[in-house]
């Protein structure tokens, strides 16, 4: 539980930070919390030359309103997401989904912004953010862009960020008089979901997207119980593919539920 | 073995015609237990406990806090492969990295023996050799091939990295079926067919006994392997010194007494140059109930460095592969019983899982299953066979409650399966069959001291409103929802043990335990105890009996535990044993000192000893209040010597080795309700009653404390645990994240009570309570769970998803769907 030696460089700004990733090459990585990335390093099986730390730039925690979204800069912490009235009154599932990260220590280092970056299968803010819609914005040497979260997740650990890039927003819309529920299934409070199943109902239409079920995120719009009964989860320790398939289609009928209720 | 059948105990064991006499033997008759009133902070009051402020405020010394000049940390290269013949080890990669100051490999380190097993149920044991680090073939994942030494932890980790081991693999054996197979993967030469031993017993006339029964059931059953996860890992801090061979040892133990003397014996040197010292040690449940090949190569590392002291650290991952394991019992069980349900005999066949090398009590473990697996039922005939097999995983041994859980699971969930088959309320199946005389001798010859199961069971009705209970779940069941109730009654074992029976059974130590009393001129009193607490409160407890005995306020007492150097012999915190075996010799101590102290009054009152009472800490003369002394003149007087009478040494201080004539027998009654979501199949525990029974109580809030966290280990055991390795012995369950043991968020609130009844064994009436929530309450979950879905048998740990393909029907039958799945496939 040592982790191998690497360099720490102590970002002061994102042009220094977007400078140091682009010195550091391949073998770089941008530390936030830490919370996903330093278990891997102590257990060997992430061994990075340098780890640029971003955690002290300023300006980049924040919730605010900006037209039609909820901008949250990228090194917000979960715990503040959970608790932000802002996001309660407009944006509940986002609140509500970061409620469930891991435990209290988890959520007080952790941040919305790496944990997106860092993309675990089983993470819970993906399924908010691709039933949300959401934008994720990153910067890079070559300027400032912004993804769709429904294009972003690209497979295991895999997003559509380039490694000199960094995620400086996330941008959700708000949910005026939509309902919404976020409900995860796992045996201790504080694990990974072994599903975890987003919904949002505006009038008729019905939106939900799964954690857990794949190697990404999966967005179901219309006929969810058809999406459900397709998809190819992963069996483990956790749960045979088959039933994380029958949780998936639970959870959907009691998430959507609650978010009509 | 042949057609022997091995008896367990022989001298205790029926013979034609012959009364037996159980485990009393000879003793002498001793005195009923003297229950007075709780006082103060002394005996029967919920004093807190007076570890806490230091351990709470992160003032606690454990061995990671042990810093010695000039240390060095080492770091293990261990087996990633689960068999294999070992190849060239190359470390010079290894040597070349900055800080990096040696590596040794079995080559260079000198052993004179191998980690030793200090058990042989059947006198025939195989007890293959286990160096500390390994010879020419490794057999488990995380088996010590070779260690480095370095000046800082992450050279030591980046040197083990860096050395490069060759692996010739060999096929890989990971379950006990599988082992015992023909053409099974071998262990080990010594141990043809991978078995260590078998112990057999029997009633005579068994089979004739039973075979007039009119109802029989069988269940196979499992009881899972399991990792203790001590909070702390273990931990080691070791010095040799060459001038004069005198060795240090600090280690997370419970044992440190056993670890100085056989660190004498593997390391070559004399027992009076060792010295154990067990500092804070955080939890142990049994894992540091052992010696490790760790602690034999810190010691050999700081030799051979020229007595440079060395620091290891165990790491999770390293806990959760090379300290032992727990449980892995794959039991089939057949109870016979008339058509009303008086059951008249046990059958009980198990394949115990001992894993790749026996550690320090191996096959006793499964051994004391044999002993308890009638439990609280008067059950005339009994037959019990305990197959003990190798395979290549992590060896199995004392886990909380060791072999008494898998005792208490196999024959509760019978009782519950016969009552299915009879169409009787699980109340009443237990209410025909429980023992009521005592003390009352069990088929293996054990002689449980006293007890009064309906006395608990009683209570434990009450305060759950069974009846209603019943009638609440039937309107559930109307409503479509799966709604269980479920029961333990439970005996155990403990206070482990009258050293002529740990002979008899083939423990390779004695049972007894030592203290020390000192009284200091100044009135202060330190107490030496040979128990090493971890976590159990010794402190508190043993101080409070020192105020009610002695009369010295429990803020005047000092307890030294777990340092070779200043305590007697002491055999460790384990088993249930310290409060019964411990806290006695603690008493006859104090009774040394008063009857010291007795004398000296009288000499100085002119007053004849039997004319003297003892009360608040002062003796008078009986029927003249005024005529008397102190306890602190008496010190005094002790001390200043210069008025003693004759034949009276100065000073106050005594020590008293106990050896307990017999066990004692904890009992009581646990009852579970649950409800199981029918669409996920997960279980919630909706009320948890446990009603225990230990004997006289010294701390009511660390005896509810022992019930809270035993409980909640065994709940941990029914519900969420499960060491799994794959079919190539890779545990699956390295991690706590894998590995689920449950938090404080899955724990219900826990309700407790208790019923007294002391036990003849020793004067304070003590019986334990350490081990009794885990060895409880599997049962009662199970059991509850099981009423909730309507079947037979449920195997644990009732994961959401097996509970679900039963309730879809969709599983085989429930009883095999559970070891399949989850010890060859590697998922579940």
């Amino acid at each position: 539980m040592i982790a191998a030696g690497f360099a720490l460089r102590r970002a002061s700004s994102l042009e220094d930070a977007l400078r140091l990733l682009a010195e550091g090459g391949e073998e770089a990585k941008a530390l936030a919390g830490g919370h996903s990335l330093l278990p891997l390093m102590k257990l060997r099986l992430a061994a990075p030359e340098t780890l640029v730390d971003i955690g002290r730039i300023e300006g980049l925690s924040y919730i605010r309103e900006d037209g039609d979204r909820i901008a949250i800069g990228a090194l917000t912490l979960h715990a503040e997401v959970e608790r932000s009235e802002l996001l309660a009154k407009r944006c509940r599932l986002l609140a509500e989904t970061a409620a469930e990260i891991g435990d209290v220590q988890v959520r007080n280092r952790g941040t919305i912004g790496g944990s997106l970056a860092h993309a675990d299968p089983n993470g819970d803010l993906p399924a908010a953010v691709v039933a949300l819609d959401a934008e994720i914005v990153a910067v890079g040497p070559g300027g400032k862009r912004s993804i769709r979260a429904r294009e972003f997740f690209r497979g295991f650990f895999e997003t559509a960020l380039a490694p000199d890039e960094l995620i400086t927003e996330v941008r959700v819309p708000v949910l005026d008089g939509a309902g919404s529920a976020y409900l995860k299934f796992n045996r201790r409070a504080q694990d990974w979901a072994i599903v975890g199943c987003a919904a949002i109902v505006r009038g008729e239409a019905e939106t939900v997207a799964w954690t857990g079920v794949g190697s990404m995120p999966v967005l179901a719009e219309g006929d969810w119980r058809k999406a459900a009964a397709q998809l190819e989860p992963l069996g483990d320790l956790s749960g045979s593919a088959e039933y994380k398939r029958h949780l998936a289609g639970i959870l959907a009928e009691r998430a959507l539920a609650q978010a009509r209720a | 073995m042949g057609e022997t059948w091995f008896l367990p105990c022989s001298h205790m064991s029926k013979r034609e015609g012959e009364q037996f006499e159980g485990f009393q033997g000879e003793s002498p008759q001793l005195p009923e237990a003297e229950v007075g009133v709780p006082q103060g902070k002394g005996i029967g009051t919920s004093t807190l406990r007076k570890e806490d402020a230091e351990l709470i405020a992160g003032q606690g010394r454990y061995v990671d806090d042990i810093r010695l000049p000039g240390m060095l940390y080492l770091a293990f290269v261990r087996s990633p492969v689960a068999h294999a013949n070992l190849g060239a080890i190359d470390a010079a990669r290894a040597r070349e990295i900055p800080g990096v100051v040696a590596v040794f490999t079995a080559e260079d380190l000198h052993f004179e023996a191998g980690v030793p097993c200090g058990s042989n149920p059947t006198g025939d044991a195989r007890q293959p050799t286990r160096w500390p680090l390994a010879r020419e073939r490794v057999r488990m994942v995380g088996e010590p091939v070779a260690v480095v030494a370095a000046e800082t932890r992450g050279a030591a980790a980046d040197g083990a990295a860096a050395v490069e081991v060759d692996y010739d693999q060999l096929p890989v054996v990971v379950g006990s079926e599988e082992a015992v197979r023909e053409g099974a993967p071998q262990l080990h030469e010594e141990a043809p067919g991978n078995l260590c031993c078998s112990i057999r017993y029997a009633t005579d006339g068994f089979d004739e006994a039973v075979a007039g029964a009119e109802v029989v059931v069988r269940q196979r059953v499992i009881n899972q392997r399991l990792t203790p996860v001590a909070i702390e890992p273990r931990g080691v801090v070791a010095q040799f010194q060459p001038s004069t061979g005198e060795v240090t040892l600090f280690t997370s133990t419970q044992v440190p007494h056993f670890v100085k003397t056989f660190v004498s014996v593997v390391i070559g040197t004399s027992e009076a140059k060792v010295r154990v010292i067990a500092p804070d040690v955080g939890g142990g449940f049994g894992s540091k109930l052992n010696t490790y090949a760790e602690e034999y190569v810190a010691v050999a590392a700081s030799k051979a460095l020229g007595g440079t002291p060395v620091k290891w650290t165990e790491t999770r991952q390293e806990n959760m592969l090379a300290t032992i394991h727990g449980r892995d019992q794959v039991q089939d069980a057949e109870l016979y019983a008339t058509g009303e349900g008086r059951i008249v005999g046990l059958r009980l066949n198990v394949l115990a899982n001992m894993g790749a090398y026996l550690q320090l009590l191996g096959p006793t473990i499964p051994h004391l299953t044999l002993f308890m697996a009638t439990g609280v039922y008067d059950i005339p005939n009994y037959t019990c066979r305990i197959d003990c097999v190798f395979t290549n995983t992590t060896p199995t041994d004392a886990y909380r409650g060791a072999g008494r859980p898998e005792a208490t699971h196999v024959i509760e969930r019978l009782v519950d399966v016969l009552a299915r088959r009879l169409d009787l309320d699980p109340v009443e199946i237990r209410r025909r069959n429980f023992i009521r005389e005592f003390p009352a001798t069990s088929p293996t010859g054990l002689l449980y001291d006293s007890g009064d199961y309906d006395k608990t069971l009683d209570r434990a009705l009450e305060l759950v409103g069974y009846d209603e209970l019943r009638r609440d779940q039937a309107k559930a069941r109307e409503q479509g929802k799966l709604v269980g109730v479920g029961l333990s009654t439970y005996v155990e074992v403990c206070g482990l043990a009258p050293s002529s029976v740990t002979k008899a059974i083939g423990v390779g130590a004695p049972g007894w335990e030592s203290s020390t009393v000192r009284v200091h001129p100044t009135g202060k009193v330190t107490v030496v105890t040979g128990t090493s607490p971890h976590g159990q409160g010794h402190a508190t407890s043993w101080s409070q009996i020192v105020e009610t005995e002695l009369g010295i306020p429990f803020d005047d007492v000092e307890v030294i535990h777990g340092d070779t150097a200043f305590a007697p012999y002491g055999l460790g915190t384990y088993g249930s044993r310290s409060l019964a075996v411990g806290g006695t010799a603690l008493y006859h101590s104090l009774r040394k000192v008063k009857e010291k102290a007795r004398k000296i009054v009288a000499h100085q009152l002119e007053i004849d000893p039997d004319d003297l009472e003892f009360e608040g800490g002062r003796f008078h003369a009986k029927g003249s209040p005024e005529r008397g002394m102190t306890m602190a003149e008496v010190i005094g007087a002790a001390w200043s010597a210069d008025n003693l009478p004759e034949g009276v040494e100065p000073g106050l201080e005594e020590t008293t080795f106990f050896d307990p004539p017999n066990f004692t027998f904890p009992f009581g009654c646990h009852v579970c309700v649950t409800e199981v979501d029918r669409e996920t199949g997960k279980v919630e525990i909706s009320r948890y009653l446990a009603v225990d029974d230990c004997g006289r109580v010294i701390n009511p809030m660390i005896v509810d404390g022992q019930v809270h966290g035993g409980v909640a280990q065994s709940i941990g055991q029914a519900l969420f645990e499960e060491t799994v390795y794959d079919e190539d012995g890779q545990c699956l369950t390295a991690s706590l994240v894998d590995y689920m043991i449950p938090t404080a968020v899955e724990i219900p609130q826990i309700e407790t009570e208790r019923t007294e009844t002391p036990t003849p064994t020793n004067p304070l009436g003590v019986k334990g309570i350490g081990e009794a929530g885990t060895i409880a309450a599997t049962a009662a979950v199970v059991n509850s769970v099981c009423d909730a879905l309507d079947v037979d048998h449920l195997d644990m740990p009732l994961q959401p998803e097996r509970l679900w393909r039963v309730l879809q029907g969709l599983g085989e039958k429930p009883v095999e769907a559970g070891p399949l799945e989850t010890k060859g496939g590697g998922t579940s």
